[in-house]
C-alpha cells in the first residue's frame, strides 16, 4: 500500500479527476508481452477446441461426463484469460482489482446457484411434473 | 504504511500535513474494473435467467433442434482472433508506434464486425425459422442472453472506432492510453463472457 | 387510461404515441388541485429566480459544478423536495384508510389510491433514501480521507442529474398519464402488459432504470475515490467509521444495481417486445422475477442502513467525547453485513412455496445477520458509557434511532421464522417491521446526520428549538402511526387494501392517521428549523470549523471547505486523525502554498440526464421517433464529450493565499 500511496507523479498534475492530460506515466498497467499473448491465445484455442470436439463428435459415451469436463474446460480458460488477456495478478492496483474480482465471483455464484436451487425447489414442490412435461407445458 | 508509523522521528509524528502538492494515483483504470465488476453481475442476472428457464420450451423448438455448432465455433474464433489482435495493438502501443497500433486496432474491429454479423445472421435464420424470442421463454432468455453479449461488443466496436480517431488526432497521449487499456478490458471481458456463453448457452444446451 | 388505437390516425400515432389529451387529468379534482398547486408554485419559484438574475449564477456554480460538497447539497435537497411528495402520498393513504369503512368508500377512488401507495413506496427509497444516503456520503468522504474531490468529478456530476432525471420522469407521471398501480417492486404478472397495459409501469420502469444509472456510477465513483484518494498514512483501520460503512454500502451499489438493471430490462422486454420471461403462458415464470428483484433488494436494505451506523458512530462517538468502543469490531460487523446481505433475500418470499430445505436456510442466514446489528448496538452503547455526553440535536435524533430500531429489527427476526412468516407475509406487521427500521434507522439517521453536517455545510449550526422539536414530533408520531399497525397485522389485515367491511378496526387506523399528521408537524418543523436558522445565521455561526468538539478531518477544515478542501493534504498518523492533531498541539501552515490542480465544470452532465429523460419518457408513450432521436443524441454527446481534453485548471497560488489569509484572520479572532 505504501508503494502506491507515494508514488509520484512525474508531470506533476494532482489526478483529482478522471480524465486528465498533462500526467506523467505513474500507470503500471501491465502491457503483457508477445509470449504471454501468444501462450494465452494457444491455451485458449486449445480449451475451446476440446468442448466443441468431445460436443460436435459426440467422444464420450456419458453425458454427465461431458458436461463435467466442458464445465471444468471453462473454468481453466476463464483463468487463462484472465491471467494472459486481462493481466490479473495479486499486486495490481494494490490488491483490490483482485479482491473486486473474488467479491464478485463469489456473488455469481451465489446468484446463480441461489437462483436455480430456490426455483427447482419451487417447481418442484408447486407444479411436479417431468422435465419431458415441462417442455411441453404451454 | 504501517511502517511509517513506527519508524517516524517526532517531528515528523507531529507533522500533519504536506508541504508540497499530493498526487493521488489515476482510479480510471480500478473505476472501470468495478464498473467491469459490475457488469459480470448483469451477466449473472441474464445466466440465472437462462438456467431457470431454459428447459421451458413451451412445445416449441430446443437447442438441438435449433443451435447450429459448426457456426457458434466460427464465430467463437472471430472473438478469440480478435482478443489476441488487440493484445498486439497494446504492445505496439506500449511501444509507442502509433500506425501500427491503430493498424492492429482496425483488424480487431474487422474481427468484432464479422462476430456480430455472424450473430445476426444466426439470429435472423432463428427467427425466419419461427423460433424467435416470442417463442416461449427458453427463446427469450437464449436471444436476451447473446443478444446483451453481442450489444457490448456492438458498443466496444464503437468505441474503438472512436478511440482510433483519438489517437489518429492526438497520437498516443497518457489519457488516450488510459482509454486503451480500458477498452482493453472491455474487449478481453466481453471474451470471457462468451466463454460461458458457448458451454452454457450452444454446448451444454445441444447436450441437454 | 388506455388509448384505443382505432380512435386515431396512423399519422397522429406516429407523432405522438401514446400521448394525447385525454391522459391528463382533468377529471380527477384532487390530482387537478395538486397540478394547480405544483404550476403556481413553479412559477413563483422560477419568478423569484429571474427577479434575483439568480440563472447564471445556478447554471454555471451549481447545475455544471463538479464540485463533490455542491453536488452533496443538491442530493440533499432532491431528497428533501421529495420526502415532502412521498409523505403527500402517506398522510392521503393514511387518511383514506381512516375514512374508508363499512359504507364510506374514502375519498380516493382505488385505482388512484393503488397509484399513491405504488408511488410512495417507489419514491421514498428511490428519490429520498437513496438522495440522502448518497448526498451525505458525497458530502462528507472526500472531506473525511483528505481528498480535493472525488475520483470522478464529472461522472458525480452526470450521476446526480441521472438519479433528479428519475425523480422527474415520476413528477411527470402525476400529471401527464397515471403512475403504477402495482406496488413498489411491479410483481409480474400484474406488472406485465396483460394486465397493466398503461404507462404507469412504463414510468415505473424508466425512471428507476435513469436513476439506476446515476446510482451505479457514483457508487463505482465513491469505491475508487475511498481506494485510492486517501490522505497518506490513513490505512484501512485508520479510515474514519462512516467513509467504512460508504466503502461496504458502495460495494453493495455496485453489486447490487446491476441485477435490478437486468431484472427490470427482462420486464420491459415482456412489456415492448413480447418475451415470455415472467407471464404466465409460453413457458415464463412470474417468480423468477420476484426472486432476481430481491437478490438486489435485500443489499438494497444495507445499502440505505450502513451509511447510517456510520453517521449514529460518528455521532455517538464526537457527542460522547470518547473515541468509538470497538472501532475494529464495528469495521468487521459491517463487512460481515454487506457479505451476509447477499444470502438471505428468499426471506421476502418464504411463501412462494420453495419448501423446508430453501426456507429454513434463508431463516438461518437472516438470524445470523442480526448478530453484527446487535453488536453494533452493543459498540454504541458501550462508547456512551462513561462517557461526557452532551444531549445536542444530533445526539437526540441518535438516542431515538437506538430506542425504535430495536424495537424494529426485533420484529424483523420474529418475520424471520418461515412459519411464523407465513401468517405475517404481506400483512400490516410488515409495514409497520419495515418502516420501523427505515424511519427508525435511515430517516432519524439522515436527521442526525443533517443536525450534524450542516454548521460544516453553512458555517451556522441549524436552530437547537426547532430540531428538538422536530425530533419530538417525529419520534411519538412514529410510535402512533405504526403501533396499531402491528396490532393489525397480527389481527390478519393485509397491506395495500383500499376499503374495509370490519368496523371494529377503524380505531386503529384512525390513531395511525393521528400518527401520520404528527409526523407532517415533524417535516413541517424542520423545515421551520431551516428558515429560522437561516434568519438568525449570525447568532448561530461557527467560525472556528469544529463546533462539536469533533475528531476527524472534516473538522479541520474551514467551514464552509474551500473549493479546493485542504491547502496543503492532511497527513494521518492515527484514528481520529483530528482529534491527534488537536492533542498534538498542531499548527495551521500560514505560508508555502502552491497552486492547486481542479477540475473544470461542465454542462455535459445535465446534458445527457436531459437528453435521457426525453429518452424515457419518449419510450414510455411508444413516441418511436423521438426515442430513436433522443438515443442517437445520447450516444453523439457522450462521444462528443469524450473529444474534450481540457478538463481542469489551476487555483494559483495567491488565489489560495487570499483564502487561507481570511481563515488566519477568522480563527485568530476567535481566540482573542
Amino acid at each position: 500500500m505504501s508503494t502506491a500511496m507515494h508514488k509520484e507523479n512525474e508531470a506533476g498534475s494532482p489526478q483529482v479527476h478522471g480524465h486528465h492530460d498533462t500526467g506523467g506515466h505513474d500507470e503500471q498497467e501491465p502491457h503483457g508481452s508477445f509470449k504471454g499473448y501468444m501462450t494465452g491465445f494457444i491455451l485458449s484455442v486449445v480449451l475451446t477446441a476440446i468442448p466443441f470436439w468431445l460436443v460436435m463428435g459426440d467422444v464420450l459415451p456419458s453425458k454427465q461426463a461431458t458436461v463435467l469436463i466442458i464445465m471444468a474446460l471453462a473454468f481453466v480458460q476463464i483463468l487463462v484469460h484472465m491471467i494472459y488477456f486481462l493481466h490479473m495478478n495479486t499486486s495490481s492496483e494494490g490488491g483490490w482489482n483482485m479482491l473486486a474480482l473474488i467479491f464478485t465471483a463469489v456473488l455469481v455464484v451465489i446468484t446463480l446457484s441461489g437462483s436455480l436451487w430456490v426455483m427447482y425447489h419451487m417447481n418442484e414442490n408447486m407444479m411436479p411434473m417431468d422435465a419431458h412435461e415441462m417442455r411441453q407445458a404451454p | 504504511m504501517s511502517s511509517l508509523a513506527t519508524t517516524l522521528s517526532p517531528e515528523e509524528r507531529n507533522s500533519f500535513y504536506l508541504r508540497e502538492d499530493h498526487h493521488p494515483e489515476n482510479a480510471t483504470l480500478l473505476g472501470f474494473w468495478l464498473y467491469l465488476m459490475s457488469d459480470c453481475l448483469l451477466f449473472a442476472v441474464l445466466f440465472a435467467a437462462y438456467g431457470v428457464l431454459g428447459g421451458s420450451y413451451a412445445a416449441g423448438p430446443g437447442p438441438k433442434d435449433l443451435f447450429d455448432l459448426p457456426l457458434v465455433a466460427v464465430n467463437t474464433s472471430m472473438l478469440l482472433l480478435s482478443s489476441i489482435t488487440y493484445g498486439f495493438a497494446m504492445l505496439e502501443m506500449a511501444r509507442k508506434r502509433q500506425t501500427a497500433t491503430l493498424v492492429w486496432l482496425g483488424i480487431t474491429g474487422l474481427f468484432g464486425i464479422a462476430f456480430i454479423a455472424l450473430e445476426l445472421y444466426e439470429f435472423h435464420h432463428l427467427i425466419h425459422e419461427g423460433a424467435g424470442p416470442q417463442r416461449s421463454a427458453f427463446l427469450s432468455a437464449f436471444f436476451t442472453l447473446v443478444g446483451t453479449h453481442g450489444l457490448h461488443v456492438t458498443f466496444g466496436i464503437v468505441w474503438l472506432v472512436v478511440l482510433m480517431a483519438q489517437v489518429h488526432r492526438r497520437g498516443l497521449t497518457v489519457p488516450n492510453m488510459r482509454r486503451l487499456a480500458c477498452l482493453s478490458l472491455f474487449w478481453h471481458f466481453l471474451d470471457v463472457v462468451w466463454i460461458g456463453v458457448f458451454t452454457f448457452v450452444y454446448l451444454m444446451g445441444v447436450l441437454r | 387510461m388506455t388509448i384505443e388505437p382505432t380512435e386515431r390516425s396512423p399519422l397522429m400515432q406516429a407523432i405522438f404515441g401514446r400521448l394525447s389529451w385525454d391522459v391528463i387529468p382533468f377529471h380527477e379534482p384532487i390530482l387537478l388541485a395538486t397540478f394547480v398547486g405544483a404550476a403556481l408554485l413553479g412559477v413563483f419559484v422560477l419568478v423569484q429566480i429571474t427577479r434575483a438574475k439568480a440563472w447564471g449564477w445556478l447554471w454555471r456554480d451549481w447545475f455544471c459544478t463538479i464540485d463533490h460538497k455542491k453536488i452533496g447539497v443538491m442530493y440533499m435537497v432532491l431528497g428533501i423536495v421529495m420526502l415532502i411528495r412521498g409523505f403527500a402520498d402517506a398522510i392521503m393513504m393514511r387518511l383514506h384508510q381512516a375514512l374508508a369503512f363499512g359504507d364510506s368508500m374514502g375519498y380516493l377512488p382505488p385505482h388512484h389510491y393503488d397509484q399513491i401507495f405504488t408511488a410512495h413506496g417507489v419514491i421514498m427509497i428511490f428519490f429520498v433514501a437513496m438522495p440522502f444516503v448518497t448526498g451525505l456520503m458525497n458530502y462528507v468522504v472526500p472531506l473525511q480521507i483528505g481528498a480535493r474531490d472525488v475520483a470522478f468529478p464529472f461522472l458525480n456530476n452526470f450521476s446526480f442529474w441521472m438519479t433528479a432525471a428519475g425523480a422527474a420522469l415520476v413528477m411527470v407521471s402525476l400529471f401527464v398519464g397515471e403512475f403504477s398501480t402495482t406496488g413498489w417492486l411491479a410483481y409480474p404478472p400484474l406488472s406485465g402488459i396483460a394486465y397493466s397495459p398503461g404507462v404507469g409501469v412504463d414510468y415505473y420502469i424508466w425512471s428507476l432504470q435513469i436513476a439506476g444509472v446515476g446510482t451505479l456510477l457514483s457508487g463505482v465513483n465513491l469505491l475508487a475515490t475511498i481506494i485510492k484518494m486517501r490522505a497518506p498514512g490513513m490505512t484501512l483501520m485508520k479510515m474514519p467509521i462512516f467513509t467504512w460503512t460508504a466503502l461496504c454500502t458502495n460495494v453493495l451499489i455496485v453489486a447490487a444495481f446491476p441485477v435490478l438493471t437486468g431484472v427490470l430490462g427482462l420486464l420491459s422486454l415482456d412489456r415492448y417486445v413480447g418475451t415470455h420471461f415472467f407471464t404466465n403462458d409460453f413457458g415464463g415464470n412470474a417468480m423468477m422475477y420476484v426472486n432476481l428483484i430481491w437478490i438486489w433488494g435485500h443489499p438494497e436494505v444495507y445499502i440505505l442502513i450502513l451509511p447510517l451506523f456510520g453517521v449514529f458512530s460518528e455521532v455517538v462517538s464526537t457527542f460522547s467525547g470518547k473515541r468509538l468502543f470497538g472501532y475494529a469490531s464495528m469495521v468487521y460487523a459491517t463487512v460481515v453485513i454487506t457479505i451476509l446481505s447477499y444470502l438471505v433475500w428468499l426471506h421476502h418470499f418464504f411463501t412462494m412455496g420453495s419448501g423446508a430445505s430453501v426456507n429454513s436456510f434463508f431463516g438461518i442466514t437472516t438470524m445470523i445477520i442480526s448478530i453484527p446489528t446487535g453488536a453494533k448496538m452493543f459498540n454504541w452503547l458501550f462508547t456512551m458509557y462513561r462517557g461526557r455526553i452532551r444531549f445536542e440535536v444530533p445526539m437526540l435524533w441518535t438516542m431515538g434511532f437506538m430506542f425504535t430500531f430495536v424495537i424494529g429489527g426485533m420484529t424483523g427476526v420474529l418475520l424471520a421464522v418461515p412459519p411464523a412468516d407465513f401468517v405475517l407475509h404481506n400483512s400490516l406487521f410488515l409495514i409497520a417491521h419495515f418502516h420501523n427500521v427505515i424511519i427508525g434507522g435511515v430517516i432519524f439517521g439522515v436527521f442526525a446526520g443533517i443536525n450534524y453536517w450542516f454548521p460544516k455545510v453553512a458555517g451556522f449550526k441549524l436552530d437547537d428549538f426547532w430540531g428538538r422539536v422536530s425530533f419530538w414530533f417525529w419520534q411519538i408520531g412514529f410510535l402512533f402511526a405504526f403501533m396499531p399497525l402491528y396490532v393489525l397485522g397480527l389481527m390478519g389485515v393485509t397491506r395495500r387494501v383500499s376499503h374495509f367491511e370490519d368496523m371494529s378496526l377503524q380505531p386503529f387506523f384512525v390513531v395511525a392517521a393521528f400518527g401520520a399528521v404528527l409526523i407532517g408537524f415533524g417535516i413541517l418543523a424542520f423545515l421551520i428549523q431551516l428558515y429560522v436558522s437561516f434568519k438568525r445565521r449570525e447568532a448561530l455561526r461557527d467560525d472556528s470549523g469544529d463546533p462539536w468538539g469533533g475528531r476527524t478531518l472534516e473538522w479541520s477544515t474551514s467551514s464552509p471547505p474551500p473549493a479546493y478542501n485542504f491547502a496543503f493534504t492532511p497527513r494521518v498518523h492515527e484514528l481520529d486523525s483530528w482529534h491527534d492533531m488537536k492533542a498534538r498541539g498542531y499548527e495551521r501552515p500560514r505560508d508555502g502554498y502552491v497552486d492547486i490542480h481542479m477540475p473544470s465544470n461542465t454542462s455535459a452532465g445535465i446534458i445527457l440526464a436531459g437528453i435521457s429523460a426525453v429518452l424515457g419518457f419518449a419510450l414510455i408513450w411508444h413516441i418511436w421517433w423521438l426515442a430513436g432521436l433522443s438515443f442517437v443524441a445520447l450516444i453523439g454527446t457522450a462521444i462528443g464529450h469524450t473529444f474534450n481534453y481540457d478538463r481542469d485548471f489551476h487555483i494559483h497560488a495567491n488565489e489560495v493565499t487570499d483564502i487561507e489569509d481570511t481563515r488566519t484572520r477568522q480563527l485568530s479572532a476567535l481566540r482573542s
